[in-house]
């Protein structure tokens, strides 16, 4: 059997995925990407082949991506990270057409074909406003973990406006509501709504087509997920896998690799 | 005697002034703003009063500025923080034809019409890359704090380029330069020229005159100053020590003083009416 493998290096955290010739995913690895990006790859390689039990030469073929994607020096090659999602996504939820991945420090919006191609995307990567950091801030401002940021939000009744947008400024801006009295759930579901309202932009400017996937780190808070799903009055898709689909997309880019390397075209 | 206070309530710090009526500054106080900017502007006027030695009672007017001006009850009345810099920086510079305002939280470019009044205006607060927000987060991502900006700026020998796009992402940069063996000083001293080509790109777009004058909290740090000199190519205007900081406070007790002559004046001559009228009767 072989064995295919993508390896996501990401502003924040650094995702490892194999996959079998089926296309099935045989194992995860997440670490924190940290200041040592190589090493960061390289841990969560390590961590994918053992979760997994399959030993490095049985992977035959790896794909970088992400921001560090060419810091994975044991890569074969690499892919750019929008191509993944929408490829991930695809292999997930067939009949995705919009992607959008929320990340640490980057939000991108892509619009894909019905066979996982790049039809076109947008990206907020000069501003942090938007992006998984506004969370941050606000996380350490009102000191919750990011984890408990989501389900704090459902709780809100009646969200405070967030009018800020720098990330910078909305730390202080959090904080003053808070002098003024307001609840933190409402505060934190303005943040939610406020980097919603964002990435919808984002999305327009693709232009937003059914179905849409949500993919990357922040997929995983389910406040955000309610924020979108208000402001675009449509459901979104969500894989509980939703922050490996980079990864997978380049897990499945390694696999068409071998197995075109194996079925040499006969005219 | 006739004393004013000015109380200019900034993003991060308020400040207050007290002139007697020849203009000349008898008391300063300065605190930090917080969330509660009533009590930071009472702070502030306590910290003046007790420099002056003065009671509240001396004082016959006062006038509030800056972004929190609306929040102070104990004011006469308020003026926008763009008039009162401008009455300030004319006060001290009476030739000054631009204004640059480099604060916590936001960054303003004022041209003047030669007669001390707002021609136009430009201002950043949308942003922390383009103010001295940019500065306090790069300083802290290289494990300094605020005061040390200056001190630390001073020391560096060559410019490490700093993109300056987003306040946030400069941690990135900052982590990269430094794991590459870059100097603190050299990092903090290119994140100021950053800063200044930003306050340059704002200038332009009033359409900046010498002479210049440079006030608000961030011209404390000396190549700030320095900085904006080289790159304008001509000498600027920065009030000495800490008074950069009290530039706008400073031009609101001014405009205070001048209403105050103004009240006084118009009560004398409502007084003349009325002894005239009591003595044809």
């Amino acid at each position: 059997m072989a064995y295919a493998a993508g390896v996501d290096v990401g502003s924040t955290q650094t995702k490892a995925i194999i996959v079998n010739e089926n296309e099935e995913i045989v194992s995860r690895a997440l670490v924190d990407t940290g200041a040592n990006v190589v090493q960061a790859a390289e841990n969560a390689f390590r961590e994918v082949l053992i979760s997994g039990d399959v030993r490095e030469e049985e992977v035959e073929f790896v794909v970088g991506t992400g921001y560090g994607r060419y810091r994975v020096t044991f890569g074969n090659t690499q892919v750019t990270e929008i191509s993944c999602h929408a490829r991930g996504a695809i292999k997930m939820f067939p009949n995705t057409h919009t992607v959008i991945d929320m990340g640490g420090q980057d939000t991108k919006a892509i619009r894909v074909s019905p066979t996982g191609e790049v039809l076109d995307f947008c990206m907020n990567d000069k501003c942090a406003a938007g992006t998984g950091r506004f969370l941050g801030a606000a996380s350490m401002a009102l000191e919750i973990p990011l984890d408990n940021l989501g389900p704090t939000a459902l709780l809100a009744e009646k969200p405070v406006r967030i009018s800020t947008t720098c990330t910078v400024f909305a730390e202080s801006e959090v904080l003053s509501w808070l002098g003024k009295g307001k609840k933190i759930e409402d505060i934190l579901l303005g943040v939610h709504q406020s980097i919603a309202s964002r990435s919808v932009g984002l999305l327009r400017r693709v232009g937003i087509e059914e179905e849409i996937t949500f993919t990357g780190g922040v997929a995983k808070n389910v406040g955000m997920i309610k924020a979108l799903e208000d402001n675009l009055e449509m459901k979104l898709n969500v894989s509980p896998d939703s922050h490996y689909m980079g990864a997978l997309g380049a897990a499945l880019f390694a696999l068409d690799h071998i197995i075109s390397k194996r079925a040499p075209l006969t005219a | 005697m006739s004393y004013v206070t000015g109380i200019d309530v900034g993003s991060t710090y308020t400040k207050a002034v007290i002139l007697d009526e020849n203009n000349e500054m008898v008391g300063r106080g300065m605190t930090n703003t917080s969330f509660k900017l009533e009590e930071a502007a009472r702070r502030a006027y306590q910290l003046a009063l007790e420099q002056a030695g003065l009671q509240e009672a001396d004082i016959a007017y006062i006038v509030a500025t800056g972004f929190g001006r609306h929040q102070i009850p104990f004011r006469d009345v308020n003026v926008t923080d763009l008039t009162a810099s401008s009455f300030g920086a004319s006060f001290l510079y009476p030739n000054t034809s631009t204004i640059l305002d480099v604060g916590g939280q936001t960054m303003k470019a004022i041209r003047l019409d030669g007669n001390q009044r707002v021609k136009s205006f430009r201002l950043n607060d949308k942003c922390a890359a383009g103010t001295g927000a940019f500065l306090e987060k790069t300083a802290r991502y290289l494990g300094y704090s605020t005061e040390e900006i200056g001190t630390l700026a001073a020391t560096s020998k060559t410019a490490v380029p700093i993109s300056g796009v987003c306040a946030v992402f400069a941690e990135s940069e900052v982590i990269n330069h430094l794991s590459q063996g870059a100097a603190p000083a050299d990092i903090m001293y290119g994140s100021i020229i950053s800063l200044v080509d930003r306050s340059v790109q704002l200038m332009k777009r009033v359409r900046m005159e010498p002479e210049f004058t440079l006030i608000g909290g961030i011209l404390r740090f000396s190549s700030m100053a320095k900085v904006v000199r080289e790159q304008l190519n001509t000498e600027v205007n920065v009030p000495e020590g800490d008074l950069v900081q009290f530039t706008t406070a400073l031009g609101a007790a001014i405009l205070g003083q001048r209403r105050l002559k103004k009240l006084q004046e118009a009560k004398a001559d409502q007084e003349t009416i009325e002894d005239k009228s009591l003595a044809e009767t």
